[in-house]
């Protein structure tokens, strides 16, 4: 497979931190990742990396052009929402179509007239007059009407109400996503987005921790739902974290063998918000 | 090109008020004060029984040898051109304002994510706002003058006319077309002067993390001071006005148009000779392009020059958003 994105020993240091911290990963192509970390882990650091919104140390290499010198062409086949308040408040509807149509070479004004066709945004409505949800519209029709390999999304759905939040992933996956592009997701809203990932990569204090897709995440980690007399037993087997549910614990393993842990109790698949929570604890202490 | 255009399209719609209204309502309000005057001036006239027009105009006319003709035809290029010097003032404040958050703004309301996430470069992007500041703001500007100017021609001979007075006459003894190149072309002139000041308040807006107005007038300021207390300038022989009116002025008030008249003692090199009946002479190019032979004019494009590419450096590294 090729891949979209690869870095091999990515630094970035602030002033008083070190953002990334030696990271080294390889994003392939047709795959939606999810970049998961808690704030200020270098989430957003990554990203304008690979957007090359920012200097760093070490290698980096998306679609097979370097990020600091190669932008221009980069964001031909690059597109990014970050977050929902970056939209020019002062633009219309039909500005930001037209000015889009006429600098980006990749642009269908027809798809993207199709999408706000089922909207309620009108051509002469400023970003200004516009709740959140309906700027989020905006910029998503006009970042899936671009025909581009990668897409970028830094915290797209932050502060949208659940409607908005839904829509918004279904577009994308119904009207946007194939085999040929790729999406990388930041958001803390992972429940909403573990059922469409298809890799996982946690980050945290400017490391990847995890680094592993979906199939693999359901075979390396287990929770067992373990009652009273053989939480011992469970114990000693030197769970990731432990938590207590009407009387029983659960445990969460990482590659455990299956078989002990199904003598135990009931084995399922952890969330990832729980296994979120299980690596990055002591994060804030 | 095509997206040049369109950034440059861009950068009308967003400061569309600065650029168009602000010349319009300016224009407009001149045109009101002088519709007020003449108003002012008729009803007191007819209250002293002064007559000013009617039969004593004609005999006027009749006994008016060349000269005073041309003076006639001098008074209406002034009404055509006079309302340039308000919406010149106007439209440098809005330069002014506008290069300081051109490169600044975005980055506060972090809108540059968006704009930076299209395939557009910083050398365009920020070529495109020069372009604006210098070329597209004034030439509205003189466009706004123009039509504001025949507006004004327009009126005086209505008001004429109704005492008797024929306008075609006197339009003839003006020159509408010459005041419009002569107009027009200062525009170019005007982005050459333009530039230091331009680069400076775009380089300000491009690295200041906050307040970049502070930054563009406490820096040359500050330098100033410096230079006063210390006569640095003493080391070249030079008084230390030299610096407050070649850098400070210049960084900071080149944007207002016709202020090479008052900066550059080249622009006024070749007033000596100008034509008392002729008020269009200070605008037209013969005059005005003796700014070309000026060391000061060149070396302020070649600072301005330095100042932008500063801009554009700032505007690829700044990360803040």
């Amino acid at each position: 497979m090729n891949a979209v994105v690869t870095a091999n020993g990515l630094t970035k240091a602030y002033k008083n931190a070190l953002a990334l911290n030696d990271v080294s990963f390889r994003i392939e192509s047709g795959r939606i990742v999810g970049l998961i970390g808690p704030n200020g882990a270098g989430k957003t650091t990554a990203l304008k990396a690979i957007l090359g919104l920012t200097d760093f140390k070490g290698e980096l290499n998306v679609l097979g052009l370097d990020p600091r010198t190669q932008r221009d062409q980069l964001m031909e086949q690059v597109c990014f929402i970050a977050d929902v308040a970056v939209l020019p408040r002062w633009i219309r509807v039909r500005e930001a179509i037209d000015f889009v149509a006429n600098v980006h070479p990749r642009f269908n004004r027809a798809k993207c007239e199709a999408f706000l066709a089922r909207t309620k945004l009108t051509p002469n409505q400023r970003v200004k007059q516009m709740s959140k949800g309906m700027i989020v519209q905006l910029h998503l029709a006009l970042v899936m009407a671009i025909d581009a390999r990668l897409l970028v999304l830094d915290e797209p759905t932050l502060g949208l109400d659940i409607l908005y939040r839904k829509q918004f992933y279904q577009s994308l996956l119904e009207d946007y996503f194939d085999e040929n592009k790729t999406i990388i997701v930041t958001t803390h809203q992972v429940e909403e987005i573990e059922h469409i990932l298809t890799d996982l990569m946690f980050i945290r204090d400017g490391k990847i921790v995890l680094d592993a897709d979906m199939d693999a995440v359901g075979e390396r980690f287990a929770e067992v739902l373990v009652s009273a007399d053989k939480a011992a037993a469970a114990r000693s087997m030197k769970p990731l974290d432990e938590r207590q549910v009407f009387g029983k614990s659960i445990f969460l393993f990482d590659g455990a063998d299956r078989a002990t842990l199904e003598s135990m109790g009931e084995v399922r698949r952890p969330t990832v918000s729980d296994l979120f929570v299980a690596t990055m604890k002591g994060t804030y202490a | 090109m095509k997206t040049f255009y369109w950034l440059i399209k861009r950068e009308f719609w967003e400061h569309r008020g600065g650029f168009l209204w602000a010349p319009v309502v300016t224009g407009g309000i001149f045109l009101l004060l002088n519709v007020m005057a003449i108003i002012t001036a008729e009803v007191l006239s007819a209250k002293h029984g002064v007559r000013i027009g009617g039969n004593d105009i004609q005999m006027m006319m009749r006994h008016a040898d060349a000269g005073d003709w041309a003076q006639v035809g001098a008074a209406a290029d002034v009404a055509m051109i006079s309302s340039m010097g308000m919406i010149g003032i106007v439209m440098g404040i809005v330069v002014l304002f506008y290069c300081l958050g051109s490169l600044y703004d975005d980055r506060r309301d972090r809108s540059i994510l968006f704009w930076k996430s299209l395939p557009i470069s910083n050398t365009n992007t920020v070529l495109s706002k020069v372009v604006s500041a210098a070329l597209l703001a004034p030439a509205i500007a003189v466009v706004v003058s123009i039509v504001c100017g025949l507006l004004q021609l327009l009126i005086f001979s209505i008001v004429l006319s109704f005492h008797g007075i024929n306008v075609w006459q006197l339009l003839m003894l003006s020159h509408p077309l010459r005041a419009v190149a002569s107009l027009l072309s200062n525009v170019p002139l005007y982005a050459l002067w333009a530039l230091p000041a331009i680069g400076w308040l775009m380089l300000c807006s491009s690295g200041a993390r906050s307040k970049p107005f502070l930054w563009a007038v406490a820096v040359p300021v500050l330098l100033g001071l410096l230079v006063s207390w210390f006569g640095i300038m003493g080391l070249f022989n030079e008084s230390s006005t030299w610096f407050w009116a070649n850098i400070v002025q210049r960084a900071l008030l080149s944007v207002f148009p016709g202020s090479n008249l008052v900066f550059d003692k080249h622009s006024m090199l070749n007033t000596g000779n100008l034509d008392d009946n002729d008020p269009l002479s200070v605008l037209s190019p013969v005059h005005t392009y003796g700014l070309l032979a000026s060391p000061n004019l060149w070396i302020g494009v070649l600072a301005g020059a330095v100042l932008i590419a500063g801009a554009i450096w700032f505007r690829r590294v700044r990360d803040d958003s």
